[in-house]
């Protein structure tokens, strides 16, 4: 039996059968690594190498003394071919440092995290929410004093269409996930460990279950979008509202991506850096596939190892399409948080509306908000530059699932508008 | 490279989501047309080409004068969307088969032009433009419609051409009941009896009132497809059925009869001038259920559908107000 999710959400057509039983594949080392030095919420990090320095597998390459935020490894060993400015997927400007990799590589050794506890290892080892939101996983496992965490919660939901780099991971290094599971929880002090799989993977349920000793519970979650934002899947195991304006600890949970559990294992247990990641190549590529891909790769160099582009491509989404950044350019690294690199063909995408459409006032867009937000109302007031009305309507809330957009049967940008009400609201002093 | 170098220039840039439902605005409209089509289709070969030539003169009368607003106000076209075209077959559906040719013109220019157009055009007009047409009808026209004048301007349609259906002239079932009620406080004729020509063929009524029977199923398909929450004809049937039983009358008649099936299924449902909160839909049905049973028992004309829906567009608004959905997350607690 598959648990009932949370109020509100959609089900967008999957996509997932391309990549669903590829296994994992490494990616050869491509001629060069630009390494964005911001790869993470938080403060940026800054080179801590020169051009032309000598730099091995592992080595702390960018760092910077901030509570929030984590130092960059080189990948590879090779040499610092300068230091300068690049774009991230996401459109920002941040430093990098740009690696000419040696032609002989072994990925199998790399230099080890110095030793320390658990906490100081996962901020060693660069480690940052894997699933896409990149928050330092070394503060999620510091919760404020007196508060209690009685609950960890792993999200194996990859609730967005077309990703399936979790899913293999899950399926792949079952005892991975787990081991990463049990070290947070011991850390911590949780005395429960849940994972939550949407029930369209039935063979990750499947191997985590076998993975799992006593103490852990898989549970099969209803396969509905957006399942694995953090609330919503507080929600789904404990009925327990996160209060707004508080951090997950307060509903007594915490959640980590299996990807990020999987990470601080290999860095506990192996002393070993985050320098890769998985990413689903999908969509209109000749080879799509899940790929282990090293951090700094360009997006251009992925997709031709994927195969290139097949048919015609009108978007190129770094991460979910229902989430991701669209890339102007692929001349961008793959970071910390890629997930995936989605293809999509010009009668795949939402399709572009001229002018400002009507609201019909259907209701979709609240039916389906998971924060159960008016988006219509939000949108309509920051249509008008009306700030103050809507931010009544609590646009700080919205969790960006992007739910009301993909519904709005007028093709309205009610998520757009809401980022600006949102921003708005956070300019005044309001708080998320 | 050089490859993706040219491709990049291909790709275009937006805010996410990247994709989208299918839903449109134009199909939902599509099917809330094609869930009237065997109805409508129906009252045309029940009645024949008197019906056919209101459907024709109000549809045409609607898009005519959207598309004519548009041009003048050199505004886009928006014909498209559906939802004039899902007005035009609404309104035909609360005409009158016998109406003069000129009248359905008139109802869908005002229907549309009064309804809609003036308020900005679809998703900002208040009432319900089909219904806003049949009110102007009704209150400009009452003693004509029952009484017409085969003279002039209020030509009707040929006699001929209806066939000798004579009884399409005559008194509604639901006319007849209530002028029985006033005389005699009961029933002239059984009500149980008419359960049978309401689901199937009934000719004294509006063109939407020949076949109950078809209107429960187009309304079942748009449960359904999930284009309309059951709450508001659920709420609205159930009060009709529930306020004609406690006023001692027959409810499966007063559901069937009259435009209480049209206005559930059809109307009250539409989009724009009802309510968007789940509770406040519910609300919104029974209130239609209300104030139509109330109407149609205790106001003056028993065909009170009309302004029992128009009266709840009115207060759509503000039952919206009243049930602003609490924000996930905003949980009352406990001071700790």
């Amino acid at each position: 039996m598959s648990k009932a999710a949370f109020r509100g959400g959609v089900h967008p057509p999957e996509h997932k059968e391309a990549t669903a039983a590829a296994a994992i594949e490494w990616m050869p080392v491509p001629a060069r690594l630009v390494v964005p030095m911001s790869q993470h919420l938080g403060a940026p990090c800054a080179p801590i190498v020169a051009a032309g320095d000598r730099v091995r597998r592992g080595d702390v390459i960018g760092s910077v003394d901030a509570m929030v935020s984590a130092p960059v490894h080189s990948p590879v060993n090779g040499e610092v071919a300068s230091i300068g400015v690049c774009l991230t997927t996401g459109g920002m400007r941040v430093p990098c440092v740009t690696i000419t990799p040696d032609a002989e590589q072994d990925l199998e050794t790399f230099v080890p995290v110095p030793e320390g506890d658990v906490r100081a290892t996962v901020r060693a080892a660069g480690i940052v929410g894997l699933g896409g939101a990149t928050f330092p996983s070394a503060v999620k496992l510091s919760p404020p004093k007196g508060v209690s965490v009685e609950t960890v919660i792993m999200n194996g939901c990859e609730c967005e269409p077309y990703l399936t780099c979790d899913h293999r991971l899950m399926v792949e290094s079952p005892e991975r996930v787990i081991a990463g599971a049990r070290i947070m929880a011991e850390t911590i002090g949780a005395s429960r460990v849940v994972i939550g799989v949407e029930e369209n993977k039935p063979d990750a349920i499947a191997a985590l279950r076998a993975a799992a000793g006593d103490g852990i519970e898989v549970h099969s979650l209803v396969t509905r979008y957006p399942q694995g934002a953090e609330k919503q899947l507080i929600w789904a195991f404990l009925k327990s509202e996160v209060p707004h304006g508080k951090l997950p600890a307060a509903a007594g949970a915490l959640v980590h991506n299996v990807a990020t559990a999987a990470a601080i294992a290999d860095a506990v247990e192996l002393r070993k850096p985050l320098m890769e990641r998985v990413v689903t190549v999908t969509g209109r590529v000749k080879r799509p596939g899940n790929y282990r891909v090293l951090l700094g790769t360009l997006v251009s160099d992925l997709i031709e190892h994927a195969g290139g582009f097949s048919g015609e491509v009108a978007r190129v989404v770094a991460g979910g399409p229902m989430t991701g950044p669209a890339l102007a350019d692929l001349e961008v690294p793959i970071t910390k948080g890629t997930s995936g690199i989605v293809v999509l063909g010009p009668d795949e995408i939402a399709p572009l509306v001229e002018g400002d459409q009507p609201c019909i006032r259907c209701g979709r867009c609240s039916e389906g908000c998971p924060m159960f937000l008016q988006p219509f109302a939000i949108a309509n007031h920051a249509n008008r530059r009306d700030w103050k009305t809507a931010e009544l309507f609590h646009p700080v809330d919205c969790i960006e699932c992007g739910v009301c957009s993909y519904v709005c049967p007028t093709r309205r940008p009610l998520l757009q508008l809401i980022r600006l009400a949102k921003a708005a609201a956070m300019s005044k002093g309001a708080k998320l | 490279m050089t490859e993706h170098k040219e491709q990049t220039e291909q790709l275009s840039v937006a805010s996410s989501p990247h994709i989208a439902a299918s839903e449109s605005c134009t199909s939902i409209m599509l099917w809330v047309v094609a869930a009237l089509a065997p109805a409508a289709i129906w009252s045309m070969i029940s009645i024949g080409l008197p019906a056919v030539q209101v459907y024709v003169l109000c549809i045409g009368s609607v898009l005519g004068t959207e598309a004519a607003w548009n041009a003048i106000a050199k505004k886009p076209q928006t014909l498209l969307d559906g939802s004039a075209l899902v007005t035009g077959v609404l309104l035909a559906m609360c005409m009158p088969p016998m109406l003069p040719w000129w009248m359905s013109v008139a109802a869908g220019f005002i229907a549309i032009a009064l309804g809609k157009l003036i308020f900005g055009g679809l998703g900002w007009n208040l009432f319900n433009p089909a219904l806003v047409g049949r009110a102007f009808v009704l209150l400009s026209w009452a003693g004509v419609l029952s009484t017409l004048p085969d003279k002039g301007w209020f030509r009707t349609i040929d006699v001929e051409a209806t066939g000798g259906l004579d009884a399409i002239s005559g008194a509604t079932r639901l006319a007849v009941a209530a002028a029985d009620r006033a005389a005699s406080g009961g029933y002239g004729f059984d009500l149980a009896a008419q359960y049978q020509p309401l689901l199937w063929r009934n000719l004294q009524g509006s063109l939407g009132e020949v076949s109950a029977a078809l209107l429960i199923l187009g309304g079942v398909v748009l449960l359904v497809k999930g284009i309309i929450d059951w709450r508001i004809p659920v709420g609205y049937i159930g009060t009709m059925g529930l306020l004609s039983w406690a006023f001692g009358s027959d409810p499966i008649f007063n559901v069937l009869a009259g435009g209480v099936l049209l206005g559930a299924f059809f109307m009250a449902t539409d989009y724009v001038s009802s309510p968007m909160t789940k509770n406040g839909r519910l609300i919104y049905g029974i209130g239609c259920g209300v104030f139509n049973a109330v109407g149609r028992f205790y106001g003056p004309a028993p065909e009170s559908t009309t302004f029992a829906i128009l009266f709840m567009n009115g207060l759509a608004p503000l039952i919206d107000k009243m049930f602003v959905p609490r924000t996930f997350g905003w949980v009352k607690r406990d001071e700790e």
